[in-house]
């Protein structure tokens, strides 16, 4: 499935819309930076509470395929702008990231 | 062996709008220069936390890269102050950021670790009150 499926399905908000028809290879869930860094695949769905800038350059250099930030937490304005020169796509949903992984699995991710 | 500079940045402390920079250009370098990727990714890891330990711990320093046709070694070199206790600090979980660093998701403890863990070999020259400077290794 790609990103942009994911979003349609799931009616995810898009704060950043990168590279959209990137197709999902897994999943990895964290908020430590160093732990998401060392596990998160390419082209993985990243889901986290974190919306600071600091995120987009652990996006880009993991290569993952989106960050979903859950539970409607904040994504600052300088993550935002970073996001855009960095062509990382970043969604939002209110689901917490349990409800949020059921889904997904539901959806066969 | 031939080593070669590829690169070089200062990196100042507390600056965490580039935190990522260094290693995201690394990154592009090596692929460029045709490393295979699971090198680069192992390299991108050691250089990412390499460049935090500066940001978050340090006075600020700079990290300089080099390759040779055997290997990849990220050097990252400091003003100070210094790691009070190395033992405690390479264990997993152990860091002396503060709260407001760890609400970014930084001071898990892992750096270190994962620095370690990614490289083939890693030399740490330290000391309270010293200059801290890390050498890690990937071999191609």
């Amino acid at each position: 499935m790609t990103v942009k499926e994911l979003v349609e399905k799931l009616g995810l908000e898009v704060i950043v819309a990168g590279p959209m028809e990137v197709e999902i290879s897994g999943v990895y869930v964290g908020d430590l930076l160093s732990n998401v860094m060392a596990r998160a695949e390419e082209k993985n769905l990243w889901i986290t509470i974190q919306g600071h800038q600091n995120v987009v350059a652990v996006a880009s250099l993991t290569g993952v395929a989106a960050v979903i930030v859950v539970e409607d937490f904040a994504v600052e304005e300088e993550a935002i702008e970073r996001a855009r020169e960095k062509n990382v796509t970043i969604l939002r949903t209110p689901l917490t990231a349990y409800k949020l992984i059921c889904k997904l699995i539901e959806l066969g991710i | 062996m031939q080593e070669k500079l590829i690169l070089e940045n200062k990196i100042e402390r507390g600056d965490f709008a580039r935190g990522g920079e260094t290693s995201s250009n690394l990154k592009e370098l090596l692929r460029k220069l045709g490393i295979p990727s699971d090198k680069n990714r192992r390299i991108t890891i050691v250089a990412y936390e390499l460049e935090m330990n500066i940001i978050i711990h340090s006075y600020g320093g700079e990290i300089k890269v080099y390759i040779s046709s055997e290997q990849i070694k990220v050097v990252a070199a400091d003003s100070g102050p210094g790691i009070e206790d190395l033992e405690k600090a390479l264990q997993p979980g152990f860091s002396t950021a503060d709260d407001e660093i760890r609400d970014m998701g930084f001071g898990a403890g892992m750096g270190l670790n994962n620095i370690q863990h990614y490289s083939d070999d890693v030399e740490i020259e330290t000391g309270p009150g010293q200059p801290t400077k890390i050498t890690a290794i990937v071999n191609l």
